[in-house]
């Protein structure tokens, strides 16, 4: 027989395959709605959760001194609903207690001599300390700060309207009890990555081992089909739902947060494709090497807990011990965030992403190796 | 000695050992082009465990042997191409329809035009207007049905059949034989498991295996006389009580009801005799000379095979 005779019926049976498991994913109504519901559920939950602008933020202000600045301040920052005042105090132990209780979660102090200083034109500092164990919070609030105080001197012309190039004083920031801080730049980009890898792993994952369960496994053994075109028939179909989940989260991304697309769309469907076979060969992989639907579930949220934790999506990737760093290179979902961060953000194009595809194609031909190698093509 | 290129099915020496237990023991057999093979054995004595070594499922531990000219240590996938397997389980997919499932067969096997190749299935199957249906919802006896035409669905020339008509009525039970029959003469060989005796008698030939080994072989005429059983028939009022007295005595190797009537069978024809003598006289109880069946010889080497195993 020619090669391209072999050739062809593999893809036969490749095909005959993947209209199987077509049919069988279309009449798998909890799986179907699964597909839908994640993307759909986590986009509605993050959605509350990566509102920028704060509201009824707790805030209190530590007075130094009694002065017309200080009142147009406290005025300003009054008149956005971004912050409540919990607390206008003279006192700085009161100030520091209630920080420590959480009463407040940023306070804005003004020092003693502010308003002297800053009619001299000295750049007094404004001092702002901040409860960074929420940093996504603070952080945020800490951005509106800035704005909100320079519009206020400028109304009551303590300052000219010029200073914006070159303010007149200076916010000093004081992040406590974490000073990294975080940026959260990323949690759309992320949450493209998180959802696919959840729900593409748990898809493939329970494939091979509901074969078995189900007993249907000895007459596909029984017929002449390789491990690969079993392994690719069953893939394919996953393909397609990934992408369709990927299109619903990027709409999402788009229409609801703004997040804008700034480099290459196809090169960034090139990738998510990638990104979308890689997760569904590991999702294989355990299905091979599970012995029922369950452990390969357990199997699935191991590799899961991981890739949230360690692919920079949640923390930053550099401030991680270097083991930690090294587990976050062999999950896919670290190379994946930090293209879809490049490509939608920075604009990035091929060549600045190769090695982050490269890596990508690596896992993804690690997994399809192992399933295959594992695959028991006997029932023994 | 049968002829090498006539032999279809031919093994010799296989042993499977599941968890140190030898579950196929020393296990050797010839199965000749065009006919239908019986298989017979209590539960757990290895049929299933045979039959998946004979198609490349599970790989034997020692012996070696061919399938269809095959080596089935090494050419399991040859063998899969020709072999029609059907599982004690249906292992079809529940959740595809009649025709979704016989055109997988199909694409899978590369047939041309699987779908006119399950249409031609569907109909020679008797399912018309019903290839709609899920086959989960299927009845035992269209279930069974269905398997076979997937399996038949590859023209394979082997048919490796496992139980195929546990739990199916006996009008369907009769179909499917004369339907097998039918393939047989069209050339296919056939093995095929089975519990019911009147399955056995329609083979051509058959083994018994218990605990692993395979007992006895040849047509059922061959068995029978093999194992050298006298059997009396017993009838009249009497019988109700009979088989507490007789089981147990010396001579007397097997006692089993029939109906009205009480079949007691003995290896050693002077010893039954002797035993039955003092029960021979009784006016309730009615004797004759009556034919040992395929049941009274199985039964028995059941029983025998059982005591070399303890
Ligand atoms: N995969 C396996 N692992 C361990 N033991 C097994 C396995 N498959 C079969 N066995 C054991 O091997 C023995 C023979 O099983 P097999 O299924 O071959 O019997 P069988 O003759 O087909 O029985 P039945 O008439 O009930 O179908 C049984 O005791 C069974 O428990
Ligand atoms: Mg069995």
């Amino acid at each position: 027989m020619s090669a391209f005779s072999r050739f062809a019926d593999s893809l036969g049976r490749i095909w005959a395959m993947m209209i199987k498991e077509t049919i069988q994913l279309t009449r798998d109504r909890v799986t179907l709605a699964t597909m839908i519901s994640i993307p759909v559920m986590q986009l509605i939950l993050f959605g509350f959760a990566i509102n920028t602008t704060p509201h009824h933020m707790p805030v209190g202000v530590l007075m130094q001194e009694e002065s017309d600045v200080g009142r147009s301040i406290l005025a300003g920052l009054q008149n956005t609903d971004f912050y409540d005042f919990k607390l206008v105090t003279r006192s700085e132990a009161e100030f520091d207690a209630a920080m420590r209780a959480g009463d407040i979660l940023f306070g804005v102090e003004i020092p003693a001599g502010f308003e002297r200083a800053l009619r001299r034109g000295e750049r007094p500092a404004l001092l702002v300390a901040a409860d960074a164990t929420d940093p996504v919070a603070t952080g945020t609030a800490l951005g509106a700060l800035d704005n909100v105080v320079k519009l206020a001197l400028v109304r009551d012309r303590f300052t000219g309207a010029e200073t914006a190039t070159a303010p007149a004083f200076e916010i000093r920031q004081h992040r406590r009890y974490n000073p990294a801080g975080s940026s959260q730049l990323n949690i759309v980009p992320g949450l493209l990555g998180t959802i696919l890898t959840m729900t593409l792993l748990i898809f493939t994952a329970l494939s091979v081992t509901r074969e078995i369960e189900r007993g249907t496994m000895e007459n596909l053994l029984a017929m002449p089909i390789r491990p690969t075109e079993i392994m690719l028939g069953k893939i394919a179909p996953y393909v397609v739902a990934g992408f369709f989940q990927a299109a619903l989260i990027l709409i999402a991304g788009l229409v609801v947060f703004r997040v804008p697309v700034v480099g290459s769309f196809g090169l960034l469907t090139f990738l998510t494709t990638l990104f979308i076979v890689t997760n569904l060969s590991i999702g294989y992989t355990f299905s091979t090497l599970a012995r029922n639907q369950l452990q390969a579930v357990q199997m699935a949220m191991m590799f899961f807990l991981p890739s949230i934790l360690l692919s920079g999506f949640m923390f930053p990737f550099s401030g991680m011990p270097y083991w930690a760093q090294w587990v976050g290179e062999i999950l896919p979902l670290t190379h994946y965030v930090r293209i879809v961060r490049a490509i939608m953000l920075k604009g990035a194009d091929l060549t600045d992403l190769a090695r982050e595809g490269l890596a990508l194609t690596a896992l993804m031909l690690a997994a399809m190796t192992v399933a295959v190698k594992r695959f028991r093509v006997t029932l023994d | 000695m049968v002829e090498a290129a006539e032999v279809v099915i031919d093994v010799e020496g296989l042993v499977k050992t599941f968890d140190g237990r030898r579950v196929v023991n020393n296990l050797s057999m010839q199965v000749r082009k065009g006919q239908i093979y019986g298989f017979l054995g209590p539960n757990g004595s290895g049929k299933t465990t045979t039959i998946r070594m004979l198609c490349g499922l599970l790989v034997p531990d020692a012996g070696r042997g061919t399938c269809l000219g095959h080596d089935i240590l090494t050419e399991a996938r040859q063998i899969r191409r020709r072999v029609g397997y059907m599982t004690q389980k249906f292992s079809l997919y529940q959740d595809l329809t009649i025709r979704e499932n016989l055109e997988f067969v199909g694409r899978l096997y590369r047939l041309d035009h699987p779908r006119d190749r399950a249409s031609a299935a569907i109909e020679r199957l008797g399912l018309n207007g019903r290839d709609g249906q899920l086959a989960g919802q299927l009845s035992g006896g269209w279930k069974q049905r269905l398997a076979l035409g997937a399996c038949i669905l590859p023209e394979p020339d082997l048919l490796l059949l496992d139980e195929p008509t546990a739990g199916v009525d006996p009008q369907a039970r009769r179909d499917f034989w004369t339907e097998i029959h039918a393939l047989a003469a069209e050339g296919l060989t056939v093995l095929v498991s089975t519990h019911y005796m009147d399955e056995a008698e329609r083979c051509h030939e058959i083994a018994y295996i218990a605990y692993g080994e395979l007992l006895v072989k040849g047509t059922v005429d061959e068995v029978v006389a093999g194992a050298g059983l006298t059997t009396l028939t017993v009838t009249g009022p009497g019988v109700v009580g009979l088989p507490r007295d007789l089981k147990g005595l010396p001579g007397v190797d097997m006692v089993a009801p029939f109906g009205l009537n009480l079949h007691v069978c003995g290896r050693d024809r002077a010893a039954l005799e002797a035993a039955v003598a003092p029960f021979r006289g009784r006016a309730d109880l009615t004797w004759s000379e009556g034919a040992a069946t395929l049941e009274d010889v199985f039964i028995d080497l059941m029983s025998r095979s059982r005591d070399n195993f303890k």
